[in-house]
């Protein structure tokens, strides 16, 4: 025991929060890939020196709290309506450094117009879009990118395809327009994966510094309370079942 | 310097927009006021004051950018018409809702539903009684003339910025496009990023030596939701003390009163004109503010005319408030076309001596 | 070469209990504890302390950056 008490001291530190999260507890469900990712970021803008050049845009979706999380700058947006309102903050302010975090309902759903437009413009921004296939903070409701014969609280008896048509793979509809210059699919379920994701997010923030255009990061992710899994069973479901659907890899990256 | 110009109303709005130093605005193109992105991007004040102008996908878009650049602390604004005013609910009671100051033009034309193109005063309701949902109010100019566009621009920002409140130029189709001489104001410097961060500290312009700053309208415990709608309604109520604004034409020995805003009000002038050289002792009451609204004057007058005539092309939206400002001392009745037909000088003379002076 | 020490500390107020750091742990060392917390979670804990090389998976994955991890200088355990 006592080796351990000389091993736990400051300057043998290799991995601890990063100061730019604050010390709220996030109100996610345990194991939720949403903690994961906002920890993700605020260690990219802490290691690329952003805070004071930041200005995130918030969803609504589970995520709507994020501001309360990460010691930056933040606006909150209606549904959907991220990607234009952080049009609007970087038209206005172009030195800043704007992103939108976005769930898949968000993104891909209420917001199909303002994502596809805001990307079509080329707006140079972020965009973390977190695609779990469900809707969370409403209860677990069907999503775009629901997986055909996933059950949601819509779809009890599964996605019927005849009926709600094929889950929409928006990322890959981005990539075609030619205002985006980074479009990849990422998961945060291992410490590789992790390790990946933040990687992605640090060369799209370096995208928007060197004004390559937009940048859009999808993550697959799970929603183990409205996919009623454990955490771990979450993850194992998630490589089996959402990656075929939704590979992961650079869609595009000019 | 000060510069006289024959243009649209439409095309007024966009002017002062660039020579009152306003940093942003965000459209879609709806007939009757596509001439005020027309002109901006004819102008091209980018190249001149740094004003950015786009061109957006939608009416949503449009006043969810007004909203980032707002929260930014900047001059933002947009125009549309009724239409695109009612896609635009959902951002404005945003802004309301996270105190976003901000100015949008509507040049009204006839609903229901897509409707007409023609003149209407038909959003009364929307601009005065909500519109989007929850307890706000919207700062609404009403402007009479060109002249009005092209001042009540920077009036409205104004006082968006002191009371950290959506302001709404509620035109119309009459006002947007007619021809009218107008003195445009001098080109004045756009606030820079300093003074903003002075003299705003809630903007979000990067977190550098403060606490972050955040702009939401979401207050999930009910007694901080409840605490903040007392607060909105106390800057309310300091708005209505402070910033009711109204015009009197021939009031002073009136026995009977017009209550017209916007073009109305300017065909209800003619109309004062035509009714006293019948002998009819009758004034206009233009207010130009709808909301905060010229309650009191109204209830001023209730105890000197023998009746009111709430004029406007609507089916009778505003006569509701001048009611309410009577409180039935007087009667009040409505006269207006509507649907896109606008009403003659005569027409509303007409309608005074049959509702109020046969009676 | 010597195996690396290393040693996590869980906030064990704010772990959730979700176990995704048990399964990142290459070399076992992470269970979820018997007992809950104020929460009502089964906190992780550091079950196998002799085997923690500090690789800071545990920390990396974890959603609700509860753990700190630590890794002894090579010279100090040589």
């Amino acid at each position: 025991m006592s080796e351990i008490n000389s091993i736990i001291s400051p300057e043998n530190i290799v991995y601890q929060k990063t100061p730019l999260l604050t010390d709220a507890t996030m109100h996610y469900c345990p194991g939720c890939s949403h903690g994961t990712v906002h920890k993700l970021l605020a260690e990219v803008l802490e290691d690329l020196g952003l805070q004071e050049t930041a200005i995130g845009v918030a969803p609504v979706g589970c995520s709507v709290l994020l501001y309360n999380y990460i010691d930056i700058d933040w606006q909150e947006a209606a549904h959907g309506r991220a990607p234009a309102v952080a049009t609007g903050i970087k038209r206005l302010l172009p030195d800043k450094v704007v992103f939108s975090y976005q769930g898949d309902g968000d993104l891909a759903a209420i917001g199909t117009a303002e994502t596809i437009h805001a990307c079509n413009r080329g707006e140079n921004i972020v965009i973390i879009f977190i695609n779990n296939g469900i809707y969370g903070m409403t209860g677990g409701q069907m999503a775009p990118t629901t997986l055909p014969g996933m059950k949601a609280a819509t779809c009890p008896q599964g996605r019927d395809v005849s009926h709600d048509g094929m889950p929409i793979k928006i990322s890959d509809l981005l990539a075609q327009l030619p205002g985006t210059c980074y479009v990849t699919r990422q998961a945060v379920h291992t410490p590789a994966n992790v390790r990946k994701t933040k990687k992605a997010l640090r060369k799209a923030f370096e995208n928007q510094m060197a004004n390559k255009g937009t940048s859009l990061i999808e993550v697959v992710a799970t929603c183990n309370s409205g996919w009623k899994m454990s955490p771990v069973q979450s993850n194992q479901w998630m490589e089996e079942n959402m990656f075929p659907m939704y590979p992961l890899g650079d869609l595009k990256d000019e | 310097m000060r510069e006289l110009k024959l243009m649209k109303g439409n095309e007024a709005i966009a002017e002062a927009a660039i020579r009152c130093g306003v940093d942003g605005y965000f459209g879609y193109p709806i007939t009757p006021q596509s001439e005020v992105m027309e002109t901006l991007m004819d102008q091209a004040p980018w190249k001149t004051t740094g004003m950015v102008v786009l061109q957006a996908e939608s009416e949503i878009a449009s006043i969810n950018m007004v909203y980032g650049g707002a929260g930014c602390g900047k001059r933002v604004m947009t125009s549309s018409s009724s239409p695109g005013i009612s896609l635009m609910q959902e951002g404005i009671t945003y802004l309301a809702g996270s105190e976003l100051p901000c100015v949008v033009v509507n040049v009204v034309r006839g609903g229901p539903g897509l409707g007409t193109i023609q003149p209407a005063q038909s959003d009364y309701f929307q601009s005065v009684k909500g519109g989007g949902h929850g307890d706000y109010k919207l700062i609404t100019l009403a402007p009479a003339s060109v002249q009005e566009m092209a001042d009540f621009v920077e009036l409205a920002f104004d006082l968006a910025f002191k009371y950290r409140n959506p302001a709404l130029i509620l035109s119309d189709g009459v006002i947007g496009q007619m021809m009218e001489k107008v003195e445009l104001g001098e080109y004045k410097p756009r606030w820079t990023n300093e003074y903003i961060e002075e003299n705003y500290p809630w903007a979000t312009m990067g977190k550098k030596n403060r606490e972050r700053n955040i702009i939401t309208s979401v207050q999930l415990e009910p007694s901080v939701q409840e605490a903040f709608n007392h607060k909105l309604q106390k800057k309310y109520r300091e708005c209505e003390e402070n910033e009711v604004r109204y015009e009197e034409y021939m009031c002073e020995d009136a026995e009977y009163l017009f209550v017209a805003y916007g073009s109305s009000a300017r065909i209800c002038q003619k109309s004062v004109e035509i009714a006293r050289s019948k002998g009819i002792k009758v004034g206009l009451l233009r207010p130009i503010t709808l909301w905060p609204f010229p309650t009191k004057q109204i209830a001023h007058y209730a105890d000197k005319v023998k009746g009111m005539l709430s004029v406007e092309m609507s089916a009778g939206q505003m006569v509701e408030d001048v009611r309410l400002s009577v409180c039935g001392k007087v009667p009040v009745e409505h006269y207006g076309r509507f649907g896109g037909a606008i009403h003659s000088p005569g027409e509303v003379v007409e309608a005074l001596e049959n509702k109020l002076l046969k009676v | 070469m010597a195996k690396a020490k290393g040693a996590i500390v869980v906030d064990t107020k704010a772990c959730k209990g979700c176990g995704v750091c048990v399964t990142a742990c290459p070399t076992k060392v992470i269970e979820l504890a018997a007992e809950v917390n104020g929460k009502g979670y089964h906190y992780a804990y550091m079950a196998n302390p002799d085997s923690c090389i500090g690789c800071a998976n545990c920390g990396i994955v974890c959603p609700d950056t509860c753990i700190t991890v630590y890794r002894a200088k090579a010279d100090a355990t040589a």
